[in-house]
C-alpha cells in the first residue's frame, strides 16, 4: 500500500549498498532529481543504476555518478553532449557499462514487473550486442533470449497522484516511469501534486497505485541542466 | 510519389534538397520515425495535409515542430532531447508501448542516418568500433528491425572519399538486411533481394557511380 512520506530522504530510506536502482527519465525529462539528491545524501555505494542515459550536466544522475556511488550503469545511450561526468569515469575504468538497446531495456523491466522469466527479442540479432546470448529461430525469424531486469528500488517522477499512488504523468516525462514502477520491490515516486482518492478520474490513471510504495510531494521546480544533444 | 524531376541532376543534392526528396517519398498517412540529426530535417519538408504522423521513441505520436522561447516545455522533448510541440491528435505513452510500436511492425517508415549500408541492406550506424569510443545504441537497433521500411539518409562518400554503400559493412552492425532504400547526395538506391537499383543519380552518371562503388546495378 502506498504511503505519503514526509520528504525525499524518507522516500529513499533503506537503500543499501549494492542495490539495483531503476531511475526514471529520458535525459532530464522525468528524471527524479530530488529523489536522486536524497540518494546522494543517503550515501549508499556500489549501486547498479538502470536509466536510459548516463547523466546530464552535473545534477541528478550525473551528481550520483560524480559522488562515486555507482558501480555499474545499465543504459542504452550513455554518450551525450553533456555526459562528461560519466565519460570521465568510464574512460578511467571507475564505472562499468552494460549497453542495452532501448526497447530491450524497457521490455526487460516490463518482463520483471509482469512475472515473465525471459523473452525472445529480434532486436540486436547479428550485432555485437548479440554476443553470448542464446538465440532461437521462430517461424523463420531469429531472436535473442533476454532476461528481466528487476530493481530493488525504482525512483520515478510523475505529475500527480492520489494518496493511493494512482499516478498521472506529464507529456514525454512519462517515458520509463510506468514500466519501472512495476519492476522494483519498492517504488518511490516524486510528484508535483497529491490529491485525495477520487481526485483523479480512474479512466486516466496511467500507473495504478498497486505498483507504488512511497510518495513524496516536491514543491518548486527542479534545476534543469542544459539540454543535451542526441538520445 | 517520386519527385525525380524536381531536382537538378547535374550536381549532388544539398542537405535541404535531400531531406525534401525523402519527405516527398513518405506515403501519405504514414506513421514515421525520424532518427537523430539529419533525418530530423525531413519533418520540415512534409507536405501539410499529408497526414504523416511523427513518432518519437521517448513516447509520443503526433510530434510537432521544434519549440522555441516561451513554448519550450522541459517535459516535451523528442528522441534527440530537443524541445518540441504537440499537434492536435497527439498521444503520449510509456517506453514499453513505444517500442512495441517499433518492434511490433506498426511503424510504416523510419529514416535513419548511417556510417555504412551494405548492398544487402545491413546497417551500421551506432558504433565506429574505435577502441576509445563510448558505445551508445539508443533505439537504433529496435528501429532498424522493427519499422516496415527503413530508409537511410546519408552522404554517399565519407570525408576520405570512401563509399558508405559497401559490399559488406566493416563497422559493427545495427541490424541485418533491414534497409530498403538509401537516399544520398549522389543518388537514390533501392535495395532489393536481387541487387541494388540506382533509381536516380545526382552529379555523377550511373556508370561512374557503379565504378566508384564497385557494383553492378540491377536494372530498376
Amino acid at each position: 500500500m502506498a504511503t505519503v512520506v514526509r520528504d525525499a530522504d524518507e522516500a529513499v530510506a533503506g537503500i543499501v549498498d549494492g542495490s539495483t536502482v531503476l531511475i526514471g527519465g529520458f535525459g532530464t525529462a522525468g528524471q527524479p532529481i530530488e529523489l536522486i539528491d536524497a540518494l546522494i545524501r543517503g550515501g549508499a555505494k556500489d549501486l547498479i543504476v538502470v536509466n536510459n542515459n548516463a547523466g546530464n550536466g552535473r545534477v541528478g544522475l550525473a551528481a550520483l555518478l560524480a559522488n562515486g556511488q555507482v558501480r555499474k550503469i545499465v543504459c542504452s545511450f550513455p554518450r551525450q553532449a553533456d555526459s562528461y561526468v560519466f565519460d570521465e569515469l568510464y574512460r578511467s575504468g571507475k564505472v562499468e557499462l552494460e549497453l542495452v538497446p532501448q526497447g530491450n531495456l524497457a521490455e526487460r523491466m516490463r518482463a520483471a514487473g509482469a512475472g515473465i522469466g525471459a523473452f525472445f527479442s529480434p532486436t540486436g540479432v547479428g550485432t555485437p550486442l548479440a554476443e553470448g546470448k542464446e538465440s532461437r529461430t521462430i517461424d523463420g525469424r531469429d531472436y535473442l533470449l533476454e532476461y528481466p531486469i528487476e530493481g530493488d528500488v525504482a525512483l520515478i517522477k510523475a505529475f500527480r497522484t492520489d494518496t493511493l499512488g494512482n499516478l498521472v504523468y506529464r507529456k514525454t516525462a512519462r517515458n520509463f516511469g510506468p514500466v519501472m514502477a512495476t519492476a522494483a520491490k519498492i517504488t518511490a515516486v516524486q510528484v508535483s501534486e497529491v490529491v485525495q482518492p477520487g481526485g483523479i478520474d480512474p479512466e486516466v490513471v496511467i500507473t495504478p497505485g498497486i505498483f507504488v510504495d512511497r510518495i513524496v510531494k516536491i514543491v518548486g521546480v527542479s534545476p534543469l541542466p542544459e539540454t543535451g544533444a542526441a538520445g | 510519389m517520386s519527385t525525380q524531376t524536381a531536382f537538378d541532376r547535374t550536381r549532388p543534392l544539398g542537405k535541404d534538397d535531400l531531406a525534401r526528396l525523402v519527405a516527398a517519398d513518405i506515403p501519405p498517412g504514414s506513421y514515421l520515425n525520424l532518427g537523430i540529426g539529419q533525418p530530423t530535417r525531413v519533418a520540415d519538408f512534409l507536405e501539410p495535409g499529408s497526414g504523416v504522423v511523427l513518432h518519437t521513441e521517448n513516447g509520443m505520436l503526433g510530434v510537432g515542430p521544434q519549440a522555441y522561447g516561451d513554448d519550450i516545455d522541459p517535459d516535451l522533448i523528442n528522441a534527440g532531447k530537443i524541445p518540441v510541440t504537440e499537434t492536435p491528435g497527439a498521444a503520449y505513452f510509456h517506453h514499453a508501448d513505444s517500442f512495441a510500436m517499433m518492434r511490433g511492425g506498426h511503424l510504416d517508415v523510419c529514416v535513419l542516418g548511417a556510417f555504412q549500408v551494405s548492398f544487402d541492406g545491413d546497417l551500421a550506424n551506432w558504433h565506429t568500433g574505435a577502441s576509445n569510443a563510448i558505445p551508445a545504441v539508443g533505439g537504433a537497433m529496435d528501429l532498424a528491425i522493427g519499422a516496415k521500411e527503413v530508409f537511410v539518409l546519408m552522404t554517399l562518400f565519407s570525408k576520405d572519399g570512401s563509399p558508405k554503400l559497401v559490399p559488406k559493412c566493416t563497422y559493427p552492425l545495427t541490424g541485418v538486411a533491414c534497409v530498403s532504400r538509401v537516399y544520398t547526395d549522389c543518388g537514390v538506391f533501392v535495395l532489393t533481394d536481387h541487387g541494388v537499383v540506382a533509381r536516380e543519380t545526382y552529379g555523377m552518371s550511373r556508370d561512374d557511380l557503379a565504378d566508384r562503388l564497385r557494383i553492378r546495378f540491377r536494372e530498376g
